[in-house]
């Protein structure tokens, strides 16, 4: 049991990485990359967020959406799967809102610290995708903790790394036209080949 | 700005991808092939368009405080319309594409141009506006499909354009073009091109 977890965990962490394997919350990646804390501060963000509404999603597709879902409230026959892109969207638009206030109201150090990074997670594609690929993946409840607590934190590694090499980077001098962005999606090509090492093994 | 520069600017004046850095993540992952590249430019050009284009009819009536999530319920009826179009008529490539169909809601050129042109702007500008960014954001999906499939397996479409060694041809496939980071190093060498072109574009140290 606990191994299957750590499986889970392992392989959405490097294996599977959210922004370097299926570029996902790429937007924010390359934008939001420039400086080290700024970047820790959006990976912790997107961790959060991730833990809850992973879970959150999970419970709504296998109690509500899932072909004969409504068992429990007569309606076997009911299939509302076709709802699920609005419902996830709907879920992660107001943990975030929820999120925010809470933060706001019980940790006031935290949320000046995430500031303007909460609501930019709402349109960020690696929350979205975390809860679409646990639908197609069919995991159970807790599986679906371990997998949005795995893949947030792959997303805030990668986020963080890049923030690194790119504060490196401004001393480099590179042709005009590659300077900034050209330079970023070469440099995170790089990364992501780095990442293609852990693609052989096996859990 | 007239009809037709709105219309134009996008193609490589104001690219999305290139220079508004909106609209990354799909692009890199469905680029594969040049049939999924294409497939994916239609449908994200029809949302684009047809969601500029009712954001912009009742721009007057949203109130500022909720504008973040009409616009999302607009567009994601829209994207579940296309998801299941493309269920519906060409299941092959809908199983392709995978998650990608759905993330055109967080798509953020959608959402940037409904945001940033809709709600300033006539319902017919926009829609041009639309047609404009889902051209500019088809292109580089077009650029980066046409040379991974080439190079990664020597066929175009399904079509044989270079016959592999391992059906008795001369080519050696690429085998990193399959591969996801080769979508980086294309779409960087495309804004190398167009900065290169247009020097306007080159960021400031």
């Amino acid at each position: 049991m606990f191994e299957h977890h750590l499986n889970i965990l392992i392989k959405s962490i490097f294996i599977e990485n959210m922004a370097l394997g299926f570029f996902l919350g790429m937007c924010t990646f390359l934008a939001v990359s420039k400086k080290v804390k700024t970047a820790l501060g959006l990976g912790v963000a997107v961790i959060v967020v991730q833990v809850i509404t992973v879970p959150a999603n999970n419970l709504i597709y296998n109690y509500l959406l899932k072909d004969g879902a409504l068992y429990w409230a007569g309606m076997p026959e009911v299939d509302l799967s076709f709802l699920g892109l609005i419902s996830y969207i709907g879920v992660i638009a107001a943990m975030v809102q929820i999120l925010e206030m809470i933060l706001d109201k019980y940790f006031p150090a935290l949320h000046s610290a995430l500031g303007i990074f909460l609501p930019l997670i709402t349109v960020n594609c690696a929350i979205l995708g975390g809860s679409l690929f646990m639908v197609q993946r069919n995991y159970n409840f807790a599986e679906s903790v371990t997998y949005g607590f795995g893949s947030g934190i792959g997303w805030a590694l990668a986020i963080m790394a890049l923030a690194g090499i790119r504060e490196k980077l401004t001393y480099a001098n590179p042709p005009d036209g590659l300077r900034g962005l050209g330079l970023t999606f070469i440099t995170v090509g790089l990364m992501s080949i780095g990442f293609l090492a852990f693609s052989g093994i096996q859990l | 700005m007239s009809a037709k520069e709105t219309l134009l600017s996008p193609l490589f004046k104001n690219n999305p991808i290139a220079l508004q850095i909106l609209g990354v993540c799909s692009a890199l992952a469905v680029t594969t092939k040049l049939e999924t590249s294409l497939v994916m430019a239609m449908a994200v050009t029809l949302v684009i368009m047809f969601s500029n284009f009712f954001v912009s009819l009742i721009r007057n009536f949203i109130p500022s405080s909720i504008r973040i999530i009409v616009q999302m319920t607009i567009i994601a009826s829209l994207v579940i319309l296309a998801d299941q179009l493309l269920k519906a008529y060409m299941y092959d490539i809908s199983k392709g594409l995978s998650v990608y169909v759905g993330l055109i809601i967080t798509n953020c050129i959608v959402m940037g141009r409904a945001e940033g042109f809709a709600m300033k702007n006539g319902p017919i500008a926009s829609l041009l506006d639309g047609i404009g960014n889902g051209f500019g954001y088809g292109i580089v999906l077009i650029f980066v499909g046409f040379f991974r499939e080439l190079f990664g397996t020597g066929k175009l479409l399904g079509y044989t354009i270079l016959n592999p060694i391992n059906d008795g041809g001369w080519y050696v496939p690429n085998g990193l073009m399959v591969l996801a980071p080769s979508a980086f190093f294309l779409i960087g060498i495309f804004i190398w091109i167009i900065r290169t072109v247009d020097k306007s574009q080159v960021e400031e140290e």
